[in-house]
């Protein structure tokens, strides 16, 4: 039961991870990413679809990786090109692929909302889980060793001491926010050929957000993030085991309370009750060189 | 690239040709041009808002110019951003230095020059590195705090280093010593002239005509956008230089009689203290004063020694961060525990430290900034409700009165010229007829006209019994208005003279620790 | 005139978009215009539905505007909405047997005032804890759907259905619905909607407290060094924010379906966003706009079956599109930069 219990917390926590990595790129370079709902989302549908034709869940995840860039381009020209206001630029994004992805199902399923199943062996077993562990240290070290990580870094917390550094900001931020949308589209990849077997109608369902959470309860850091999609993957296996399941008596468990824990947490975190974090400096805010 | 091997020595370091620059409208640089001559210390002044820092911005590729043409050792330059400034060897220590608080000094050092291996920075070889330049001009730091904990000095330290660890040539400085102590400033000196020994040629921005006289070499003078001289050091003397800078002879115009105080106090604290961002000398500790009515009391000191922190206090006394020994006293009320609108209240005007973000909003029409602070007086407001009709009566006699130009109420208060919106802010607060009136800077970045304009308003409500606290780092403004003078150095109030009985040298003195 | 007109164009340049997407798809976009038109406007069946949709955006497109005039982002109206809904209900199917005039108004109250309490959870946290109203509104809202679902199917779980769904509320709350509209539940919630937007208009422009609110919005240091303490007007206008939100509930509990059904918003909250965007956080322009989101919403409805390949949740994507077009204050400004010959940025770089 409890083996079973940490298979299921490791792997409903994959596309958190996933998310949660690709919010930390563009957020520590100072691009507030509410958009990573969205960008999980297309980048689901993409991996379905390119699952679907190319009977390789590689290739189809690569599919789902340039759905979420695309996006993130998009969320891009608004949010550092065209100095948009990001909470709403990020919000509009999330309602445009809510909408496109089952309107595009119709296109070329002529079926409302899912895409036909993904046969078994051409979806992922573990490979994602793997990954994704990978890409947590590969962050790690990134941020800390690399001086791409260290740009990035400076872009969120401090903008103008890069650009008088002589590496210009928005070019940080872009290349940020595409990597935040190819990894949005990983998580997502990894929710429609990894955990489930097709795509379906807003099958993210706040997964964004809660990578989001992670990331503030992981004070911005890839490790601690990951581990904060662990707990939050835990909270979400714990729920699903526990649906429909009475203990003591005729009543079933409400499984609801699990289910906001990691919301509630991330407010106690936020407000400083419980450890403290702080966002980037300059996260939200536009840069423009004169 | 080291430039000074491509060329001879008779051409300038640096040399700016009709430069100019807009922002939104208003002309920051008008037809600028400057001559740097190599291994030499040249200051720039100016007073504020006067498009010195704009010009050394341009030269260091941060702003683009509208016009005009950037050399740098006889080659000319278009610079596509920093880089390509930084490239030909120049580097620049900005005013609010461009350091990112929670990483190390070693990281905010290298950022845009790592040395890199195999796609990782070789942080190693670059503390080796610092390490031996820090030695060689005496200049330690300890690389692997966060720089939010070091203190200023040595923050300005680490961006000076920065400029050597990049093998920079030409160094803009812009208002260095505006953080640092005496100590800590003839520190500085001594090191840039070191480094100008050394071959290395060095600008510094500055308002402070004494710097200038002693450290430099030759000065360029900016006043409102355009270089209105340039000349040796050695041949020209502080009544020139302050001339150029100001277009009229700095002697103020104004006369005030001496105060007649009533026995009441308007202000009165004790023990008042408010701790600022850690590390800094932003604080203040302990200072103790009272203002009698009828009196103007004049807090003299270089910015950055807690004048800020004073006036956060005396407006918002029962914030956490502000401690006090004694109540804090308005008028014979106890208002430690008050909040700032019930202070206000009791009759008390405030001409707030940076007119643009505490004193105005913006991007609203005249009249209601008007209104700003006064959105509960009777005069405008019944049972919760605006009464517009009276606003719009009285703003428009007060504008008319103080002389805010344009006239128009529903002109936006950031379309007005910067003495204009001081006028404003000053009809609006004197709205309150004030018993106390707490002023600080209350002329900075103001037209001569306005500014006399203003002094006498100051004047004229001590006259008619208002308390006055008068917070300046222009030490005339205190020796012309202000009856008696405390001087802020350090968070603490280092001395307190009548006005009578003090010279400027030895004000400047005390200002500077002395 | 301005002020007109780009809110217009950037409707008018959502909608080619979204119709250009339509023709992608192989529909052609006049055919689709047409079945939008029809679908909101065609009878008094429709307008009515159009309007019915049009009163739920009106309160969070006001909600939406309140917070932002005090600088401050509500994304958390869907939350607020949520549980103003469920207090309607809970407080009808608890104390069903009161009677017509006293019930809806403590129905109504009780919707306010859950709005209120979940608005003002951010705003306290916002001024006293210094933590972002973005992310925590996000997180209430999810709270909010968590603690709404958990009531409505395990306390107060309606025993004669098998959706997720609260017992029905009382007769004496179910308020009137206007007649003359075939049907459509078109309530007493729309005569409210507009007074609480004449209301938000009186209090933001003519009252001491809406001077304050807007002031704190403009600049926090001036606001603060002219006597206004930011985190109370903060909390105040989150709280205002919330009970808006709040009543939504009442079109939809009392005036429509009689019970709380967990899922009835199609992200009211969201589009709210949009709303308040789109009319410039005016009162005024927030009516216009939520008609136009409202008819929008119900036209799309029927592109499932009046069409072969374009669905209903083309409104999602117009919708998406117009708030990018109206998001961009720099896109105006760039298509002006266009059309001017600029010194190019990259002139070659450095020509030394």
């Amino acid at each position: 039961m409890l083996a079973q219990l940490l298979a299921s917390t490791l792997r409903v926590s994959t596309p958190l991870i996933f998310a949660a990595l690709g919010g930390m790129f563009s957020e520590r370079a100072g691009v507030v990413n509410i958009a990573l709902e969205g960008m999980m989302l297309l980048g689901a549908f993409g991996a379905a679809v390119g699952t679907l034709v190319t009977h390789s869940p590689w290739l189809g995840s690569a599919c789902g990786m340039g759905a979420g860039i695309l996006l993130a381009a998009l969320y891009g020209l608004f949010a550092i090109r065209l100095r948009a206001n990001q909470i709403v630029a990020g919000t509009a994004i999330n309602m445009l692929a809510l909408g496109l992805t089952p309107f595009l199902c119709k296109i070329l399923y002529d079926v409302t909302g899912s895409t036909p199943p993904i046969p078994i062996d051409q979806r992922f077993r573990t490979a994602p889980l793997y990954l994704s562990w990978v890409l947590v240290l590969v962050c790690w070290v990134w941020m800390k060793r690399t001086p791409s990580g260290l740009w990035i870094s400076f872009a969120g917390e401090h903008p103008e001491a890069l650009n008088a550094a002589g590496i210009r900001v928005n070019r940080v931020r872009w290349l940020a926010v595409l990597i935040s949308g190819a990894l949005a589209g990983m998580g997502g990849a990894s929710l429609s050929i990894f955990l489930s077997s097709s795509f379906s109608r807003n099958m993210t369902a706040g997964r964004g957000f809660m990578a989001l959470a992670a990331l503030i309860f992981g004070k911005w850091k890839p490790v601690p993030t990951a581990i904060a999609c662990l707990l939050f993957g835990f909270a979400e296996a714990v729920q699903i085991r526990l649906q429909g399941v009475s203990l003591l008596g005729s009543k079933p468990i409400p499984v609801q309370f699990i289910q906001i824990l990691p919301y509630l947490v991330t407010i106690l975190v936020l407000a400083g009750f419980v450890g403290h974090s702080r966002a980037p400096k300059a996260a939200g805010t536009p840069f423009q060189r004169e | 690239m080291d430039s000074s091997q491509i060329v001879d020595d008779t051409t300038a370091a640096v040399e700016l040709r009709a430069l100019s620059k807009q922002f939104g409208g208003v002309r920051a640089n008008a037809d600028v041009n400057l001559r740097v001559e190599r291994g030499t210390i040249h200051g720039v002044i100016g007073e504020n808002g006067a498009g010195k820092s704009t010009a050394m911005k341009i030269l260091y590729g941060i702003y683009r110019p509208d016009a005009g043409e950037i050399f740098v050792g006889g080659k000319k330059c278009v610079w596509a951003s920093p880089s390509d400034a930084i490239a030909m060897g120049i580097g620049m220590v900005h005013q609010h230095f461009m350091l990112a608080g929670p990483y190390s000094a070693l990281d905010n050092i290298l950022l845009g020059a790592e040395p890199v291996r195999w796609g990782f920075i070789e942080r190693k070889k670059a503390r080796e590195r610092l390490e031996s330049l820090a030695r060689q001009y005496g200049l330690p730091v300890e690389w692997d705090r966060p720089v939010e904990q070091l203190p200023v000095g040595i923050q300005q330290r680490i961006e000076i280093l920065k400029l050597l660890y990049r093998h920079s040539n030409i160094l803009i400085l812009d208002e260095p010593t505006s953080v640092l102590t005496p100590q800590e400033t003839s520190d500085l000196f001594a090191n840039l002239k070191k480094l100008r020994d050394e071959g290395k040629t060095i600008v510094i921005i500055t308002h402070k005509l004494k710097e200038v006289m002693s450290f430099t070499d030759r000065v360029t003078v900016f006043r409102a956008g355009k270089v209105t001289g340039e000349v040796e050091t050695s041949r020209t003397n502080p009544q020139e230089l302050a001339n150029l800078m100001v277009g009229r002879k700095v002697v103020l115009s104004i006369d005030v009689p001496p105060a007649r105080p009533r026995p009441e106090t308007a202000i009165e604290v004790q023990g008042l203290s408010l701790a600022g961002p850690s590390g800094s000398r932003h604080k203040l500790s302990d200072v103790s004063f009272s203002v009698k009515r009828g009196e103007i009391v004049g807090v003299a000191g270089v910015e950055g020694n807690g004048q800020s922190e004073l006036l956060q206090a005396l407006l918002h006394p029962r914030e956490s961060r502000c401690r006090t020994a004694g109540p804090v006293r308005y008028l014979a009320n106890d208002v430690t525990v008050w909040d700032a609108a019930k202070i206000r209240d009791l009759g008390v005007a405030v001409i707030p430290e940076d007119r643009q973000s505490e004193g105005l909003l913006l991007e609203r029409p005249v009249s209601e900034n008007f209104l700003l602070g006064l959105q509960r007086s009777d005069a405008f407001s019944r049972a919760g409700f605006l009464r517009l009709r009276n606003l719009e009566k009285t703003a428009t006699l007060a504008v008319e009165e103080y002389d805010v130009r344009p006239r128009g109420l529903m002109n936006t208060a950031g379309q007005l010229s910067g003495g204009n919106q001081q006028k404003l802010i000053v009809a609006r607060e004197f709205q309150r007829q004030p018993q106390v009136l707490i002023a600080a800077q209350p002329t900075r970045g103001v037209d001569v006209g306005a500014i006399e304009f203003i002094h006498n308003r100051i004047v004229r409500a001590r006259d008619e019994g208002a308390g006055v606290l008068l917070v300046s780092s222009e030490l005339d403004e205190i020796l012309t208005l202000a009856d008696r003078i405390l001087v802020l150095y350090e968070g603490r109030v280092v001395a307190e003279f009548q006005r009578a009985d003090v010279s400027e040298r030895e004000l400047g003195l005390k200002m500077g620790g002395g | 005139m301005r002020k007109l007109l780009q809110p217009i164009l950037a409707v008018a340049l959502g909608l080619a978009l979204g119709l250009a997407v339509t023709w992608i798809a192989g529909e052609s976009p006049w055919h689709v215009l047409k079945i939008l038109e029809k679908g909101a406007f065609g009878s008094g069946y429709d307008f009515g539905m159009t309007l019915f949709y049009t009163t739920p955006l009106i309160f969070t497109g006001l909600s939406v505007a309140v917070a932002f005039h005090a600088g401050l982002f509500n994304i958390g109206a869907e939350g607020q909405l949520t549980v103003g809904a469920l207090a309607a209900a809970v407080v009808g199917a608890v104390w069903s047997g009161l009677s017509a005039p006293l019930a809806p108004v403590v129905a109504v109250l009780a919707a306010l005032l859950a709005g209120t309490i979940w608005g003002a959870i951010p705003g306290w946290l916002r001024a006293r804890r210094g933590s972002h109203e973005v992310i925590n509104t996000i997180m209430l809202n999810f709270i909010a759907a968590g603690l709404t679902s958990y009531v409505a199917l395990y306390l107060l779980k309606n025993p004669d259905s098998q959706n997720p769904e609260t017992r029905p509320i009382g007769p004496g709350y179910l308020i009137h619905q206007f007649g003359i509209f075939g049907g459509a539940p078109v309530s007493a919630a729309l005569p409210l909607a507009i007074l609480a937007a004449a209301l938000v208009w009186v209090l933001l422009w003519r009252t001491s407290l809406g001077f304050e609110i807007r002031a704190v919005g403009q600049s926090e240091p001036a606001a603060r060094a002219a006597g206004i303490d930011a985190g109370r007007i903060r909390i105040i206008a989150m709280c205002l924010a919330g009970g808006l939100a709040g009543l939504v509930g009442v079109g939809e509990v009392l005036g429509n379906a009689g019970k709380f059904k967990v899922g009835f918003s199609p992200e009211f909250g969201f589009i709210g966003i949009a709303v308040a965007l789109l009319g410039r956080n005016q009162p005024a322009g927030i009516l216009a706009a939520a008609l136009l989101f409202g008819a929008l919403h119900k036209g799309t409805a029927d592109l499932d079956f009046e069409t072969e390949h374009v669905t209903r949740e083309l409104s999602l994507i117009l919708q998406a599109l117009v708030i990018l077009s109206v998001s961009a204050d720099g896109l105006w400004s760039w298509m002006k930069e266009r059309r001017r010959p600029v010194i190019p940025e990259t002139a070659g770089g450095v020509t030394c």
